[in-house]
């Protein structure tokens, strides 16, 4: 028999409905995986005694025919969340000891759905990072280990991605049925990517930012992190919704995602775009992107070739934009009114002292950049620039939809690296986000989807970016992908008893 | 464009972050190396280009200007490191 932690979002749903078992046992199994899976440290925090009381009131919607898509599903929360009275920090010291007396917009209508939560999961702090090494909390290892040419797995650690690393990391482990991440410029996707899972950013604006700890504002977005894009579609349709706290969340009917799934996509329109294609790309991913376009092609896409001519400009246009809005953004930790106060001789001393003791590195580094792009006499030779380019970057999108339904892409330009590998190279970790972060820069919703393996039979991702607000499109897309890939692999458990 | 030590003291001090002598050293190498991979930006031209202000084409909605939540000063002042009488406390600010 399979175990109830294998099972698939929607399978748990189906299962728990027809009476096979309740929410209390699932969550039961979950949380003894999760004991059992403390060395990836994908956990800030667990809280077993609230997941267990959310299990009982589902159980209780599902006896009373009450039940939605979500109900009685446990679930991890990305530490980014402002949970009520439960470990909200970004995974940084200077929000130590932070319990939120609110509850974010996502996660209030996951609970309303009669979702689970397990805990709260590490990720890099403030989202900084592509690897999920920058947490205060220390970083997650990845549950995927290399395959030696002798057939064993590889002893050292590997990274989950990130910034949603420790999202990742609950799911592939089978610790969390599904998780909730959040997309800057790839910390959905890419992590999703190297961990075998799927990964959704939805439209900027479809989920509500309230009660979600603020990184860069034009650009965070919350989405799902799942095992099947099935299981993505009705998550996602749970999390999003208009809400008048959030004056850039999008008044639009939210639709039933998983009827978008037809798994017909006979004369849908797949753009290419050749500037995707990278110098030193490694070969298994260009494999496999020339294999993501033959099954497209199977299913009765049109394959039709593009150009995104600003491609090679989005990831430094991001690294001012992201780190000038992180800058101002990141101003109200001042000792003051939560988390950590650090003494000083006057109040700017505290201030100073507190903010230092605080943040960790890259996320120093980037308040820094933020502060002079943004400082006077290089406002307009940084940001303003940066902001023109993002405009030049989001025409090149719309032209190509004038032809195209939607976008396929690989997700990252490699698969998991060893833990310790890239950290003392900002520029080759930022480079991770190189596919992710243009359809960010635009608001575009994009979906990561595991689609084969590399070499050492590390996962590797497929990416397809859609319209604004046609995220069903892209999940249609998605589960054709899906179903083409047969991708069944599953880490081999090193952690824990085995 | 490129930053010296005095820039990156005076822009961590407008950022309120305190960095010691021992630090400024790398963090000038580090901040340099991003601003030069940054500078690839000045071969696009942008004659006429608007910068982008809104994400997605949306109008920001309206709302009649009147106060519909609030009266939380407890759970505000929950999380402060200090706090007496019902405000912030912070150090002493006048001499």
């Amino acid at each position: 028999m399979t175990k109830l932690t294998e099972l698939t979002l929607a399978e748990a749903r189906d299962g728990m409905v027809k009476g096979d078992f309740t929410s209390r046992e699932l969550t039961e199994q979950y949380l003894s995986n999760m004991e059992q899976g403390r060395e990836l440290n994908s956990y800030i925090v667990e809280t077993a005694d609230i997941a267990l009381n959310m299990a009982d009131k589902a159980d209780q919607m599902i006896r009373g025919g009450n039940a939605t898509g979500m109900t009685g599903i446990p679930i991890a929360v990305k530490d980014l969340y402002c949970t009520k009275d439960v470990h909200s920090a970004s995974a940084s010291h200077i929000l130590n000891g932070f319990k939120p007396k609110y509850e974010s917009t996502v996660t209030a209508n996951l609970w309303q759905d009669g979702a689970v939560m397990l805990g709260k999961t590490n990720m890099d702090e403030f989202a900084m990072g592509s690897s999920n090494e920058t947490s205060y909390y220390g970083p997650v290892k990845n549950p995927w280990r290399a395959t030696k040419e002798n057939g064993t797995l590889e002893t050292k650690d590997y990274v989950p991605g990130g910034s949603s690393g420790g999202s990742v990391a609950a799911v592939a482990g089978d610790l969390a049925v599904a998780a909730t991440g959040t997309d800057t410029g790839g910390s959905i996707r890419q992590p999703a990517a190297f961990t075998g899972l799927v990964g959704m950013k939805p439209t900027y604006g479809r989920c509500s930012r309230w009660g979600m700890i603020a990184f860069a504002s034009s650009l965070d977005q919350a989405g799902p992190i799942t095992k099947t894009v099935r299981d993505a579609a009705i998550m996602m349709e749970s999390m999003a919704s208009y809400d008048v706290k959030d004056s850039t969340s999008v008044e639009r009917t939210v639709p039933n995602y998983e009827h978008a799934l037809t798994g017909d996509i006979r004369g849908m329109k797949i753009g290419i775009p050749k500037e995707y294609r990278m110098d030193g790309m490694p070969s298994a991913i260009e494999k496999l992107w020339q294999q993501g376009i033959a099954w497209m092609k199977a299913a009765g896409a049109e394959i039709i070739d593009i150009s995104l001519p600003h491609t090679k400009y989005a990831l430094p246009t991001y690294y001012i934009v992201a780190p000038a809005e992180a800058s101002s953004n990141l101003a109200r930790y001042d000792g003051v009114k939560y988390g950590l106060r650090v003494e000083g001789d006057s109040l700017d001393g505290m201030y100073k002292n507190t903010r230092a003791e605080g943040f960790g590195h890259e996320v120093k580094r980037r308040i820094l950049i933020g502060t002079y792009v943004l400082s006077a006499g290089y406002y307009d030779a940084y940001y303003l620039k940066a902001q023109k380019i993002r405009t030049l970057i989001a025409q090149d999108f719309a032209k190509a939809y004038e032809k195209v339904d939607v976008i396929l892409t690989p997700t990252a330009p490699s698969a998991a690296f060893a833990m310790g590998e890239k950290s003392d190279d900002p520029i080759a970790m930022y480079l991770n986000d190189i596919f992710t972060v243009p359809a960010s820069l635009a608001g575009l919703p994009a979906i990561s989807v595991p689609a084969g393996l590399s070499q050492d039979a590390m996962p590797l991702g497929l990416h397809l970016i859609g319209r604004a607000f046609d995220e069903e499109t892209i999940l249609r897309a998605a589960q054709v992908l899906e179903h083409a890939a047969g991708f069944t692999a599953k880490p081999k458990v090193w952690w824990g008893d085995k | 464009m490129s930053v010296d030590k005095r820039t990156v003291t005076k822009i961590a001090d407008l950022a309120r972050i305190a960095v010691g002598p021992d630090e400024l050293e790398p963090l000038v190498g580090e901040l340099n190396n991003i601003l030069n991979w940054i500078e690839q930006l000045s071969e696009v031209d942008t004659d006429g280009v608007a910068p982008m202000t809104s994400v997605v084409e949306v109008d920001l909605p309206w709302r009649a200007d009147k106060v519909t939540d609030g009266g939380y000063r407890d759970e505000v002042l929950a999380n402060a490191p200090g706090s007496e009488h019902g405000f912030f406390t912070v150090p002493k600010v006048i001499e």
